[in-house]
């Protein structure tokens, strides 16, 4: 993985993501190691996201490295017109890798062409965001010990979130059974779909969240928002089938998790969060040892 | 001429130019776009909806005088992959061939993303050109991953 951008998590193998993982833990049994302190990490946030930036910055600081960037383009030659070539050139004669989030879709990739140090992408619009996937299937294998042959389901807006996109499209890698619950409105694309019927795998779709939660191993939750609907009336009939409270989980499997990439806004109520089941919180502080095993893998260091 | 079988005829023959043949009936419209044959000063003959043994209908457009550049040939080839260039010297064939569908096309169609980066910076199109089993061909964008269809294809 030395020197190599991260724009797609199709950029990596298989086999490449499961060593990134396996790095993310021995990060998370010792997370602070200087031993990026001749490094200069650059993250360049042409869109505000204080969650992944905070996340990358923390990840790069308890190794040591120094951080160079900026948190919104606002403030920067880019607001003056600067092209996104020449910003990535001129950071590259500053830093050792280039931490990205960029509102326009390609920006990532385009980047990667350009730069001579290498890219991760975290978030160009709403094309891809490796990191997550990877810490998305990190808290899946550490909390059910293993990745494959398990039922996950997907629950909210499944037709415009990426995040469930590419977890989808990575979990096919594992045998996964999909339980896929959503409006009709806002059902998973056919072409990641796809993916799915590729591999011969079974999925199953649901409209309402009550009949799903006792039969799954993960339950993925997303946020669904009123603006995806062309009709107003359309979202309030729905917005509450897919509300979690604590008293679903009654039934549910006991090695269940609850997962959501956050921030939430009612989807999972607050009676939750204290239920051992809840893992959105866990599952975000796993991003910083993912990210650790990213910096150090691309940097050639572990 | 009395000894060319009937089909030739349908379409009069022509002294010096190009000959488009086994073109889809339902794509010769969009073909003359996408060369911009209703904007020249040349002679052009059509054909459309003609019996063909291979396709069913098929269409055929004749430009006089006129050699299309590879950058033309790479447009025809996307929007009608079964089309035949021909062309023509002194009423003599000198050039048969089935339009060949490129793998990849840099520079000339737009991307159908608006939010794509290419729309948005000074940077070249680039896409991978996908070919249905149905003989359909799709364009995705080496930087936003999206696909264009043939039906918003804005060729630049
Ligand atoms: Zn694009």
């Amino acid at each position: 993985m030395k020197n190599r951008s991260l724009v797609s998590i199709n950029d990596f193998s298989k086999e490449e993501w499961i060593k990134i993982l396996d790095l993310a833990n021995e990060f998370e049994k010792n997370p602070t190691q200087k031993i990026l302190e001749d490094y200069v990490v650059a993250t360049l946030f042409f869109e505000p996201s204080t969650r992944t930036r905070l996340s990358f910055e923390s990840a790069a600081s308890r190794l040591g490295a120094k951080i160079v960037g900026f948190s919104d383009s606002a403030s920067t030659s880019v607001k003056k017109g600067e092209s996104l070539n020449d910003t990535i050139l001129t950071v590259s004669n500053y830093s050792d890798i280039i931490v990205m989030r960029h509102p326009r879709e390609g920006s990532a990739r385009f980047a990667s062409e350009v730069a001579p140090v290498p890219i991760i992408n975290a978030g160009d619009g709403a094309n891809q965001h490796p990191t997550q996937t990877l810490l998305d299937l990190y808290s899946i294998r550490k909390t059910q010990g293993t990745l494959n042959n398990l039922h996950i389901a997907f629950v909210g807006d499944l037709k415009y979130g990426r995040t469930v996109h590419s977890l989808v499209a990575a979990l096919c890698e594992f045998n996964t059974t999909f339980h896929l619950v959503s409006p009709v409105e806002l059902k998973l694309p056919s072409y990641v779909k796809k993916h799915i019927k590729d591999k011969n795998l079974t999925y199953h779709q649901y409209t309402n969240l009550k009949d799903v939660i006792s039969e799954v191993d993960i339950l993925y939750m997303t946020r669904i928002q009123k603006e995806r609907f062309s009709d107003p009336i359309d979202y309030e009939k729905v917005k509450n089938i897919y509300i979690l409270e604590n008293s679903m989980l009654d039934n549910s499997k006991d090695n269940l998790k609850i997962l959501h990439p956050l921030p939430r806004v009612n989807e999972i109520n607050e009676d939750v969060d204290t239920n051992p089941k809840a893992y959105y919180f866990q599952q975000a502080l796993n991003g910083v040892f993912v990210r650790q095993a990213l910096l150090t893998s691309i940097l050639g260091v572990k | 001429m009395e000894n060319q079988p009937r089909k030739e005829l349908v379409v009069s023959a022509i002294e010096n130019g190009t000959v488009l043949d086994h073109i889809p009936a339902k794509s010769v419209f969009h073909v003359m776009k996408i060369l911009d044959l209703d904007n020249i000063e040349n002679q052009v003959l059509i054909g459309t909806n003609l019996d063909s043994k291979k396709f069913g209908k098929k269409g055929i457009i004749k430009v006089r005088d006129k050699f299309f550049k590879n950058k033309e040939v790479n447009k025809i080839a996307i929007i009608a992959p079964s089309a035949t260039l021909i062309e023509i010297k002194k009423y003599k064939v000198t050039y048969k061939k089935q339009v060949k569908t490129p793998t990849e096309i840099s520079g000339s169609v737009k991307c159908v993303n608006p939010n794509c980066i290419t729309n948005h910076e000074n940077i070249i199109s680039k896409f991978t050109v996908i070919k249905n089993p149905d003989g359909e061909i799709k364009l995705e964008c080496r930087y936003c991953e999206k696909m264009t269809g043939k039906k918003n294809m804005e060729f630049i």
